[in-house]
């Protein structure tokens, strides 16, 4: 590539990057100045005084440190069950030939086209019934078997298409159960598919809102996304400094880790399955 | 041995069944059986103020025929998904490409353009919806450079555009890692082998780079297509729907009857109506694959 071609396009890639960059530092700058400062003109790219009030803040008006949790430990035991629920039927699906294995993995696959936007009136009804409204069941269980996971078989079931069969059939020839093979042998093999599902799982749940706002009514049962957006004033209006500065706690951690591995992560993603 | 009862394909569809059963019975309960009841709710006139569960056959259907404010719904979907999925496949395409040359740095702006993707999707909608106040960042810096920058959010000609480049700019580095994935799986000979019949680089981009990865750009619109009818956090916190109804998506629609306005079965006909869409959308990407999307063999 010539010279002017290579500046041309290092000049295109960082004029695109401001919009992928800018968001994240203006949050985390922003919310470390006084709030007075937070709108001044000209806008100033470094606080002048660093305050971290708006941190302290947001511990104070609710219960973060628990909404903190709620959200990672919800996250946590959705990516764990969507990993054996789905690992289990992707491999069945891949590898066990059964009666009825097609047609079923059609029904299942039809999940994917039934987001949990659509059925969310009588999920209502029916945790309400069920006396699990306010509480993380639904956050819980409605991912774990919905389209999420759905997805997550279908990612799983690529991969051990796409596995060679040989360790599995020698094992079965030793007389190792179908359970036994596909926990012994399967399933570590298939560790950069999971490390994949893993990561949507997480995000997925992570990201949740319109759930959680549906289903959680006291502040010490909510999550992360619905907690930011109660840090309002009397009139509603957000409180821009503590928003921020609860919007910064929510974020730099996943980010952090995700520059760490950013190889393992995009790679992860991008080789797994979903080419097939 | 022949008779006995345990056969190895016996084994085979009892274990079968065995590792389906938690994904067969969970879609059940939670998927299928809320689809059928969405389906059994629409035929209904249910207050839960009133506390009233009446049969009224095809009424709330007769209702969404004759609500003004579905039409503007759908309207505000249809160009929130078109905007969505055009401009996020070509972004991702292009980024694609451009990371695709062998330069120093790629790493760099493949973790940039991805970053946003592992951040919290209420946190990027908060710090857009500061960035975007009349007296925010984004008019704060055109300001310096002498330009008086639109109040974004409150005007109905930019408040969806706005909302359509935050979504954008959220989830686009997925959309790019794939199609990166899809570029370099593209035998190199076949580039050479055009280079020697002298194609341009247009002709070799339409002709060899387009076809080879239309597998992928076929998946990723499926994906952007469907995840683009269920936008509803960005809605929530950038314009509550408004300026007037001009970004009221359907998702937010039905959130607004059902959860707002408690009539549930309004929102459960609107909720078969957004699965009538979602489903005859995929279809239709389905169906035309046939007609653009290369096989090899």
């Amino acid at each position: 590539m010539s010279r002017r071609a290579k500046t041309a396009v290092y000049g295109v890639l960082c004029l695109l990057a401001l919009p992928f960059l800018f968001p994240t530092w203006w949050m985390v700058t922003s919310s470390l100045k006084p709030v007075a400062d937070v709108f001044a003109f000209p806008p100033t790219l470094w606080p002048a005084d660093v305050s971290f009030d708006a941190y302290a803040k947001a511990f104070e008006l609710q219960p973060f440190a628990r909404q903190y949790f709620n959200s990672m430990y919800i996250a946590a035991l959705v990516t764990v069950g969507t990993l054996a629920v789905a690992s289990l039927a992707g491999y069945a699906f891949a590898r066990i030939r059964f009666r009825g294995a097609n047609a079923w993995f059609v029904v299942i696959l039809v999940g994917l086209l039934i987001p949990s936007e659509v059925t969310i009136v009588p999920l209502f009804k029916m945790f309400d019934a069920w006396g699990m409204v306010d509480t993380h069941w639904p956050l819980i269980l409605v991912p774990i078997f919905g389209a999420p996971s759905v997805l997550a078989t279908f990612i799983m079931r690529q991969f051990f298409l796409a596995l060679p069969g040989e360790l599995e059939e020698a094992a079965k020839v030793d007389g190792l159960g179908r359970f036994a093979i596909f926990r012994l042998i399967a399933l570590p093999l298939a560790r950069p598919a999971l490390g994949a599902v893993a990561i949507f799982t997480f995000l997925h749940s992570w990201n949740l809102y319109l759930e959680p706002i549906v289903f959680l009514s006291s502040s010490e049962m909510f999550t992360l996304p619905q907690a930011l957006t109660q840090f309002v004033d009397a009139y509603g209006g957000p409180m821009w400094d503590i928003q921020l500065s609860a919007a910064s706690l929510t974020a730099l951690p996943v980010l952090v880790v995700f520059v760490i591995a950013q190889r393992q992560f995009i790679e992860g993603l991008a080789h797994t399955g979903l080419k097939g | 041995m022949s008779t006995r009862f345990w056969t190895g394909s016996r084994r085979d569809t009892l274990a079968g069944y065995l590792f389906i059963a938690p994904q067969l019975l969970g879609s059940l309960l939670f998927v299928f059986v809320p689809l059928g009841l969405v389906f059994w709710y629409s035929l209904h006139e249910w207050n839960v103020l009133a506390d009233t569960f009446t049969f009224v056959g095809g009424e709330n259907y007769q209702a969404l025929a004759d609500d003004p404010k579905l039409a503007d719904a759908l309207v505000a979907t249809g160009f929130f998904s078109a905007g969505l999925v055009v401009l996020n496949l070509s972004l991702a395409l292009l980024l694609a490409v451009l990371l695709n040359q062998r330069l120093r740095g790629t790493v760099f702006f493949r973790t940039v353009f991805f970053s946003p993707v592992v951040v919290s999707l209420v946190a990027w909608t908060i710090v857009w919806n500061f960035l975007l106040q009349d007296n925010g960042g984004i008019n704060g810096l055109l300001e310096t450079v002498g330009v008086d920058g639109p109040n974004w959010l409150r005007g109905e000609g930019t408040a969806m555009i706005a909302v359509i480049v935050v979504q954008v700019v959220k989830n686009v580095g997925l959309n790019m890692v794939l199609f990166l994935a899809a570029l370099q799986g593209v035998p190199a000979n076949l580039y050479e082998a055009a280079t020697v019949d002298g194609a341009s680089r247009r002709r070799q981009f339409l002709s060899i780079t387009v076809p080879m990865i239309s597998p992928t750009i076929l998946l990723t619109s499926i994906i952007t297509v469907v995840g683009s009818l269920q936008v509803f956090a960005q809605i929530a916190v950038l314009t509550q729907g408004g300026p007037g109804t001009s970004t009221t998506v359907l998702v937010y629609y039905l959130y607004q009857q059902a959860f707002q306005f408690h009539h549930f079965g309004y929102g459960a006909t609107l909720s078969v109506l957004l699965f009538v869409i979602v489903l005859l959308l995929t279809l239709v990407q389905w169906r035309m694959r046939r007609k653009w999307v290369f096989h090899e063999s």
